[in-house]
């Protein structure tokens, strides 16, 4: 701008300029506004009709009794969270939920790091393995959830033939309430893999090669390599994996209504599912509303806590 | 404490052989530099020096005891690698304590040998930093001071140096050729920068096609290459090699050009190369027979260097610190007024230099003075 005022060229220039256009009637800047609003307007429009607006309309649902076409009808205030942060019942689907959000992070986690560290071993066929870890990547949900109905059937399941041969009593794994999260912590989990694996694999393909050879030249053993270089290494990607691992876990919906549908005995009635059945089965669009916004907070609340603790360790 | 290197070879199928044949006694405090171009295998050697890749065949003794087996930690010695290889999540100091940390010793003695190490590389000043906050020369004094730490009296060095700037460069081979010194340390030091290993190196060893092609001090390479690929290798700008053909009178093919040289008389007839290094050629302003016409000059203060091409089509170089500018498509006269070498027609062979023989028997016989 000084060298500018320097010029005096420049300022009759710019003045000229100046008064014609508030002659037009509009400000300079006013064109790089409207460029503004063009370019950020469709991604604006579809967040303000898919995002925003069912976001701030849940919130608004949940405070009225609804009829059952989802109609707001009497406005009642918080009663909605009261009464449900008094039912035993919610309370036992938060326990559930849980859980099975804590159990599947971990298993994922520690499952996916350690195939993702046997498949950088450079042995004959490893990239049959790495295809394998991987694979789940491709597979829907409800082929999934099928293949492992097939696996727990209490009669002809692979798990129950497998128990009869090794001469033990088959579990009933989708009719016994502690089984029956169990089965479907192990069926996330494996659904899971796949992403984990491929995300933890590139990690570790990324560590310099030359920092275990630096340590080996020290002498350093295996497993302190593992835990002084490798961890510390990836602990972004750990960070990062864990974080969509518990968001997407709270989010369970397709397995636990393929396999278990919330039951037994609302064992597996996650937060999710019973969302599902209040608004879409039992028509209670408000009370569901409610659910879908203590679900938000209690995400929000867990993210929270996960960036607060992990980012101390993630650090470099 | 010497290394010895008998026989070394590396395959990974059995067929192809990456190294082959590397035999070389490495004494004592010794700063000797492994020089070849990029994929010649020095790289490879120096892994399997350490022991971080398995010998194929031959043997490698540390102080006369046999370690070809052993893995690298009881081989006693460190490695300081390219990119560093520091830990971006540790601080200077916890990068330079690493090894002794896992190797559980006193955390008294740690903080020791750790501070010495620091000092010796003036980088007292910085140990709470990490490897990020550090400039590349500072990350490098780090991964040395580690391998100081370490105590070790052999240190493997993979090209250390060329991820630095000219400049630091410069600055940084003299400090490790002091630290080598103040330590005592033996160092094998694996370069592509004949410049590095000629100024650091108490001896050089090539590596070209996964053979040897010559060991010794910087002088005697310079000055007695044993082929043309060290000969051209070694020295800045490359030394010309110019092909000639000996008649069986002694006589060579094309004489119109003059380019003075002599060689001994009784090379058989056949054909040669002779090699003449740049600052071993010079132009005669003077002179009005030309033979060769100036095609591109770079001018480098102190000094230029002519690119020419000789009345035969052969391209030249000369160095010359004349004043006189040159001009682009302006004939000289260009003539050899210093050393000068015959290699076989191969160039695999030196066969003598200045018209005397190569193995130290100054010949007494009779020369020919030639022009090409």
């Amino acid at each position: 701008m000084e060298t500018q005022a320097k010029n005096p060229n420049f300022n009759i220039v710019s003045k000229k300029k100046k008064s014609v256009d508030l002659s037009l009637g509009y400000n300079p800047y006013a064109k790089d506004k409207r460029y503004a609003v063009l370019f950020l307007g469709p991604s604006l429009l579809i967040l303000a009709i898919f995002v925003f607006y069912p976001m701030l309309r849940t919130i608004y649902l949940s405070l009225f009794l609804t009829n059952n076409l989802g109609k707001p009808t009497v406005f009642i205030g918080l009663k909605n969270y009261f009464s449900l942060l008094s039912s035993s019942s919610y309370i036992n689907s938060l326990i559930a939920t849980l859980i099975y959000v804590i159990a599947v992070s971990i298993f994922t986690i520690a499952i996916g790091l350690i195939l993702a560290q046997t498949a950088t071993k450079k042995i004959a066929g490893i990239n049959f393995f790495r295809t394998v870890f991987s694979a789940t990547m491709g597979v829907s949900v409800s082929v999934a959830a099928i293949f492992w109905l097939f696996i727990f059937n209490p009669s002809v399941g692979l798990l129950s033939q497998l128990f009869t041969a090794l001469n033990l009593t088959p579990i009933n794994w989708l009719t016994e309430p502690g089984w029956a999260m169990t089965a479907v912590v192990i069926s996330t989990v494996w659904m899971n893999l796949g992403f984990t694996f491929l995300i933890f694999f590139g990690a570790l393909q990324s560590v310099p090669y030359t920092l275990y050879e630096a340590a080996q030249i020290e002498g350093v053993s295996k497993s302190y390599q593992f835990f002084h270089i490798t961890l510390p290494m990836i602990s972004p990607t750990i960070f990062f994996v864990s974080i969509i691992t518990l968001i997407e876990s709270f989010k369970s919906f397709g397995l636990i209504d393929l396999m278990t549908a919330g039951g037994p005995n609302n064992a597996t009635n996650l937060l999710v599912y019973r969302i599902y059945q209040d608004a879409f089965l039992n028509g209670n669009y408000g009370l569901a509303s409610t659910e879908s916004v203590i679900l938000a907070i209690i995400i929000a609340i867990f993210t929270f806590i996960q960036f607060k603790v992990l980012e101390k360790r993630v650090t470099y | 404490m010497s290394i010895e290197l008998i026989n070394i070879s590396k395959t990974y199928n059995g067929s192809d052989f990456i190294l082959s044949d590397i035999s070389v006694k490495i004494e004592t405090g010794e700063f000797f530099a492994i020089v070849g171009p990029s994929g010649c295998g020095k790289s490879t050697l120096l892994r399997m020096i350490a022991g971080l890749i398995p010998i194929s065949n031959g043997q490698l003794k540390i102080d006369g005891k046999d370690v070809t087996n052993l893995p690298p930690q009881e081989r006693a010695l460190t490695m300081v690698f390219q990119n560093y290889a520091l830990f971006p999540f540790l601080n200077v100091k916890d990068n330079v304590a690493f090894g002794l940390k896992a190797r559980k010793m006193a955390n008294s003695e740690i903080n020791t040998r750790v501070n010495h190490a620091l000092e010796l590389v003036n980088l007292t000043d910085f140990i709470d930093r990490k490897p990020g906050e550090l400039s590349g020369g500072q990350r490098q004094r780090v991964a040395l001071a580690r391998a100081i730490a370490s105590d070790a009296k052999i240190c493997l060095m993979d090209e250390p140096l060329s991820n630095l700037d000219a400049q630091l460069r410069n600055k940084m081979r003299s400090e490790i050729r002091e630290l080598q010194q103040k330590l005592g340390l033996t160092l094998i030091y694996v370069t592509h920068d004949q410049v590095e290993a000629m100024t650091m190196a108490d001896r050089i060893m090539v590596l070209n096609d996964a053979q040897t092609q010559q060991i010794d001090s910087a002088s005697n390479i310079y000055d007695t290459p044993s082929n043309t690929f060290v000969a051209s290798f070694f020295g800045t700008p490359q030394m010309n090699l110019i092909p000639i053909t000996l008649k069986e009178n002694n006589q060579l093919s094309a004489i119109e050009i003059s380019l003075k040289f002599s060689i001994i008389k009784s090379l058989k007839a056949g054909n040669y190369l002779i090699g003449v290094r740049p600052n071993a050629l010079s132009i005669d302003l003077e002179s009005n027979e030309t033979n060769a016409v100036v095609t591109n000059i770079e001018y480098l203060g102190t000094h230029s260097i002519v690119h020419a091409q000789l009345d035969n089509s052969q391209e030249i170089r000369i160095e010359t610190s004349s004043k006189r500018n040159l001009s682009v498509d302006e004939r000289i006269s260009v003539s050899v007024t210093g050393s000068h070498y015959v290699f076989s027609e191969d160039g695999q062979k030196l066969l003598n230099t200045n018209g005397g023989y190569t193995d130290g028997n100054s010949s007494k016989e009779p020369q020919l003075q030639y022009s090409i």
